[in-house]
């Protein structure tokens, strides 16, 4: 235990008379390093619970045998199959980030572990930029099955190059998805965090055009659609692969929720003083 | 600067008080036992002092910095409820995880050995007993080599040979230098430890004094002897020596003389005003 004493003072001369017992350190571990430590924490707790890798790897390919595949004339359209392909596929990571975040952490919030690991030296930023990572991550697991079928099954077809463009750019737009659901999880409990994910996710995904392409859309809604970050995720999503171009607007948009969620996520991390006192 | 430092803390929870403009100074390398029965305040104590909560008024400060700041928690260990370890996650996993936290932690390995459970490393932590998970919960407190330990219950559930191991660990991290703050229902858990002892209830410092005085606060002594009927009476006096004086200047005739100062459990009693039952508070 001599280790401590001996390790050298920081330059900080108010800090000097406590030198000894962990007092000459003044910050916290490198972020990367803290978030590096609590992607491996969390991918180890996920993947320990195989039903619930299972169940994020299931969900995207029954929803494309039964929404995709029969529907022969999506199926047998390239261009078609490849956009149903995206936009489940976009629907199958906004539902897991969230599912995962917004009733995984009010649930996290409610175990008798929670509260430790929020008295460790971390700020909320690792553990929230590891989550985001772990949840796609376990998005790519989903999405594998998906692309087999869809490869498979349909028409569907990208070039390798559109095939990586279009992995990037969706974990990309999770990251909003990401973010809305730990602002919804650090502010409600798990039972109202529940309903309120459905009443988001829903909604936000038909107006997104993930059910229905929004080429059947009349005007009015096809203006509020452009204005989701759904729609948006799915253009850019679209375009990356089939080349299909984005809306001009789609970008900003998205970037514009990615900002305001960042901002929800954080203040309810602020606001949340842990488990209510009983 | 001390170890930690609470001024005027107020914190509620909607019209319940939790704690009441509550001060206390804990100064470097003590060790204070923290007393109180459940729903005093000692919980909602500890959450503040480690950044959990926010206090409504008041400071607190640990080694003279907002623990709310993840910096200023370099410097702490506590330990998770028994209950709470990551089920799925294994011993070696857990404590490379807490350890990861800290600038200099103690290689996992070195406190595995410690704590007796080097051969549990590859055991995840929902096997565990509830005595191994105890050793587990006050080994992390310990792997960052903090300079402030705060110890929830530390030997809850534990047998005598388990709770003395442990006993000697917290008595060895003291020795080195560290502060402890800890909270016990054993009232004899704090009697073996403690240096220091507040008392805490209803939000509020009921006593905070050295071991020795809080127990000669309780002033009265238990006098008990067996009379000549054979009959075993029991008597607590202020002066137990005038007592005894009078009692053999009397001539009275009486066997089996005992006379005991008060325990920390009777003066505890006294403090919060209603009996403690045996050996454990609720």
């Amino acid at each position: 235990m001599s280790a401590t004493t001996s390790s050298n003072p920081r330059e900080d001369p108010q800090r000097s008379e406590d030198a000894s017992w962990g007092g000459a350190t003044s910050g916290t571990q490198p972020f990367w390093a803290l978030a590096w430590l609590h992607l491996k924490y969390q991918f180890l707790e996920t993947v320990r619970i195989p039903i619930a890798v299972l169940g994020n790897v299931l969900f995207p390919s029954l929803s494309m045998f039964f929404f995709v595949v029969p529907q022969t004339a999506v199926a047998g359209n390239p261009l078609f199959a490849t956009t149903a392909v995206a936009a489940l596929g976009l629907f199958a990571v906004c539902s897991a980030s969230l599912f995962t975040y917004g009733l995984g952490v009010a649930e996290d919030r409610q175990l008798p572990f929670y509260p430790f690991l929020r008295s460790l030296p971390a700020g909320p930023g690792p553990q929230m930029v590891a989550r985001v990572l772990n949840g796609g991550i376990f998005s790519l697991f989903g999405l594998v099955p998906l692309i087999i079928i869809g490869w498979l099954f349909t028409a569907a077809t990208v070039t390798p190059g559109q095939l990586l463009a279009g992995i990037g750019t969706i974990l990309a737009v999770s990251v909003p998805f990401v973010l809305l659901g730990m602002a919804v999880g650090y502010s409600l409990s798990a039972k109202a965090a529940l309903p309120v994910v459905q009443i988001i996710l829903f909604p936000l995904a038909f107006a997104g055009g993930l059910f229905l392409p929004p080429q059947l859309f009349p005007d009015w809604l096809d203006a509020i659609s452009q204005a989701t970050p759904t729609r948006a995720g799915r253009d850019l999503l679209v375009q990356a692969v089939t080349g299909v171009e984005a809306y001009p607007l789609a970008l900003p948009v998205l970037a514009g929720w990615t900002l305001l969620f960042v901002v929800l996520a954080v203040l309810s991390y602020r606001n949340d003083e842990g488990r209510r006192f009983r | 600067m001390s170890a930690v430092e609470v001024r005027g803390v107020t914190r509620r929870f909607g019209d319940v008080v939790a704690l009441d403009d509550v001060s206390l100074e804990v100064g470097h390398g003590e060790l204070v036992g923290l007393l109180g029965p459940n729903g005093a305040g000692k919980s909602t104590l500890l959450s503040l002092v480690s950044g959990q909560r926010r206090p409504d008024a008041g400071v607190v400060r640990l080694h003279g910095r907002d623990p709310r700041d993840a910096r200023a928690r370099t410097v702490l260990g506590l330990t998770p409820q028994e209950t709470g370890l990551p089920a799925t996650l294994r011993v070696r996993e857990v404590v490379d995880f807490v350890g990861g936290h800290y600038p200099d932690p103690v290689p996992t390995a070195e406190l595995l050995e410690q704590f007796g459970l080097t051969d549990l490393g590859k055991r995840q932590t929902g096997s565990l007993s509830g005595g191994q998970k105890r050793r587990l919960a006050v080994a992390m407190s310990l792997v960052g080599r903090p300079g402030v330990v705060l110890l929830d219950e530390p030997t809850t559930g534990l047998d005598v040979s388990g709770r003395t191991a442990l006993w000697d660990a917290i008595r060895e991290y003291h020795a080195g230098g560290g502060t402890v703050l800890l909270t016990s229902h054993y009232l004899e858990e704090v009697q073996a430890l403690a240096e220091r002892v507040v008392v805490i209830d209803h939000g509020a410092v009921l006593a905070d004094d050295s071991l020795g005085t809080i127990l000669s606060r309780v002033g009265a002594r238990r006098v008990q002897l067996t009379d000549a009927a054979g009959v075993r009476q029991e008597h607590l006096v202020a002066d137990s020596d005038a007592f005894v004086r009078d009692l053999v200047t009397s001539g009275t005739e009486f066997r089996d003389l005992e006379i005991r100062g008060a325990s920390l459990e009777e003066a505890f009693g006294q403090l919060v005003g209603h009996e403690a039952t045996e050996g454990t508070l609720r």
